[in-house]
């Protein structure tokens, strides 16, 4: 088994089979430290399958993922977050009933214990935390607003906030622009675009104006497996991703 | 911030309080012996429905088998009794024993002949049970409707178990408590039933503040969590089986107070308290009392059975009809509960239908904060 210190992720060889229909089939992908990738490719190439695996939802038929040098297959899905890997999903999934300030306090809380939340309130600099990640979502005039409430692009920036308050080593972040207006989602770029570096992101999407706003490398999915990375430019004039996927040429 | 927080201020918070302590400390000369006795045993129950709001209102688990946890309380308080009050038996051992012909006590007996012993072992019994039952479910994942089923199931058996065991705890004819005693008093006594009243309406309180504390903070979110996403729980780094199984525990050591209590103003523990009717009617009372608002369990419990009572006197057939009704009514046309259509929009839409308040064009959040609630 090859392990690179380098690499933060690495998956190899992974194949998953639903009752033989493979969703993904030897893929292989791996991310460096502080890297941004964008994960594209037509319905059905496996994106959702992929970060299931990665997280933990889904166990891999064949293969081995690797975070920080060491094997998460078939680990708990909550060992894994605790590992340092956090997920947005593709419709925004907060907690409806309760506010936006009580959503943060959820992913800020550490340690996960239920002995923790139940006998200590939360900590100062998780309060802090809390304050600043609403100012940078704008969601500060909203604090003890149900989280149902919000609009729905609130509602991806809410949980984005979650997830960046989680203090993830590897945010996967699935459709993070999905309903969102143009400036939300350049916003929402930015935003992606200044959390890598610290962190390591992964961005699904199929808004290839957004995707080239990140200005990131790009991994194409096909029927479960990479079919070609590299900068936009390379990916565009690729032709198998051109007649897989972008078909018509973008203007 | 919403509509839901009715805002009281603190005198009427402290006078509510007064008047409350003032009802419960006269309840024994307003009412007659058997009302009181009534009100007692039906307070008891709000404790068990305590339980089923903290795990069904708030963590989603909908739990038919209660009954299990509120018998097991039951009995620890009769087993105490009994052998306590069997002085004058043959064998020195509770009387049941001779019908069977058991000569010698079942080694289970034994430690029940300490108070200290049995006090915690009304709640702990029944915690660990249900902690037990609780991980193994949850940690399968076993949820939704097959986690329903899997408690009734389990009440089946834990019934069925305890209804054929003559020759250790009496089975179906189930254990009295009326004419043991406690403290040298008979237990089914006046003066003891009064004591049992105070002692009740004091636990119920303390249920309540306790459960309160329970769902208050960031550990009550998490439940809640749990009831609306638990995957999402999950992947944001809690294991919601810890969470899960400890609320289910708590719900368990609730049952059984709220048993052993009910035991001992009833005059008698026996396997009906483990039937099915009786566990889907203590989900009834918090779902007509409102469904994760704590007090509306209390509310439920007490007012339902006092109305079962009430109707069983005048009319003894068609308590079950009025029930089945009340239960397909809240569902329909009350979600939320009595209590939870009050502290929601209930009273307003209902006002606006009759044409007495207007109505409400943009957001709630709009309207009502910014001018208050003041205008005509």
């Amino acid at each position: 088994m090859i392990m690179n210190k380098k690499y933060l992720l690495n998956l190899i060889d992974i194949t998953v089979s639903f009752e033989g229909f493979l969703a993904l089939n030897k893929l292989n992908l791996s991310l460096k430290k502080g890297e941004l990738r964008a994960v594209i490719g037509p319905n059905g190439a496996g994106k959702t399958t992929f970060l299931d695996v990665i997280t933990g939802k889904v166990k891999p038929t064949n293969g081995e993922v690797i975070f920080k040098g060491e094997s998460i297959v078939g680990r708990k899905e909550h060992k894994i977050a605790r590992l340092g890997v956090g997920r947005k999903f593709q419709s925004p999934r907060i907690f409806e009933n309760l506010t936006v300030k009580e959503n943060l306090e959820i992913s800020v809380s550490t340690p996960k214990s239920p002995l923790n939340l139940i006998n200590k309130n939360i900590k100062d600099e998780q309060l802090n935390e809390i304050e600043r990640l609403m100012k940078i979502v704008n969601l500060a005039q909203k604090v003890d607003s149900k989280a149902g409430s919000l609009s729905h692009g609130q509602k991806q920036w809410l949980e984005i906030a979650m997830l960046v308050g989680q203090k993830p080593d590897l945010m996967l972040v699935d459709e993070p622009v999905a309903g969102l207006t143009d400036e939300e989602t350049d916003l929402t770029a930015d935003l992606l675009k200044s959390l890598s570096g610290e962190n390591t992101v992964v961005v699904i999407d199929h808004d290839m104006e957004f995707i080239r706003r990140l200005d990131s490398n790009v991994s194409v999915l096909n029927q479960g497996t990479v079919l070609c990375e590299g900068t936009m430019e390379t990916i565009q004039k690729d032709q198998k991703v051109i007649d897989v996927y972008l078909g018509r040429p973008e203007d | 911030m919403s509509l839901s927080k009715i805002k009281f201020d603190k005198k009427i918070v402290l006078s509510f309080w007064i008047i409350l302590i003032a009802l419960i400390i006269a309840a024994p000369t307003l009412l007659p012996v058997f009302r009181l006795n009534l009100l007692g045993r039906y307070l008891s129950l709000s404790i068990v429905a305590l339980g089923v709001d903290l795990i069904w209102g708030y963590t989603g688990l909908l739990s038919l088998g209660q009954g299990i946890f509120f018998a097991l309380g039951g009995y620890c308080a009769a087993m105490y009794l009994q052998i306590t009050s069997s002085t004058e038996f043959p064998n020195n051992i509770p009387e049941f024993f001779a019908l069977y012909g058991v000569e010698k006590l079942p080694f289970f007996w034994e430690p029940f002949r300490s108070p200290v012993f049995t006090f915690f072992a009304i709640w702990i019994i029944p915690a660990l049970v249900a902690g037990l039952i609780g991980f193994l479910v949850f940690r399968n994942r076993i949820k939704g409707v097959y986690f329903s089923i899997l408690t009734q199931a389990s009440l089946l058996v834990f019934f069925n178990f305890f209804n054929g065991q003559q020759k250790l705890i009496n089975g179906t004819n189930g254990l009295k408590t009326d004419v043991t005693q406690l403290f040298g008093q008979m237990v089914g006594s006046e003066s003891m039933q009064r004591i049992f009243f105070w002692i009740t309406a004091i636990l119920v309180i303390a249920a309540w503040f306790f459960a309160k504390w329970v769902v208050k903070g960031r550990f009550g979110n998490i439940l809640i969590g749990i009831r609306d996403d638990e995957p999402r729980v999950r992947f944001t780094g809690y294991n919601p089986v810890i969470f899960k199984t400890i609320i289910f525990s708590i719900a368990g050591g609730l049952a059984g107070i709220s048993g052993a209590l009910y035991t001992v103003q009833s005059g008698i523990v026996s396997p009906q308290f483990m039937t099915v009717p009786f566990s889907i009617e203590m989900v009834i009372w918090v779902a007509v009392g409102g469904r994760g608002t704590l007090l509306g369990a209390i509310l439920g419990a007490v007012f339902i059975n006092y109305a079962k009572s009430l109707v069983s006197e005048a009319l003894p057939a068609s308590w079950m009809f009025i029930q089945g009704g009340l239960f397909i009514l809240v569902v329909t046309a009350l979600p939320e509960g009595v209590l939870g259509w009050m502290q929601g929009d209930g009273p307003r839409n209902l006002l606006q239908r009759f044409g007495l308040k207007r109505k409400i064009e943009t957001y709630p959040s709009l309207e009502v904060n910014k001018k208050g609630d003041d205008y005509e």
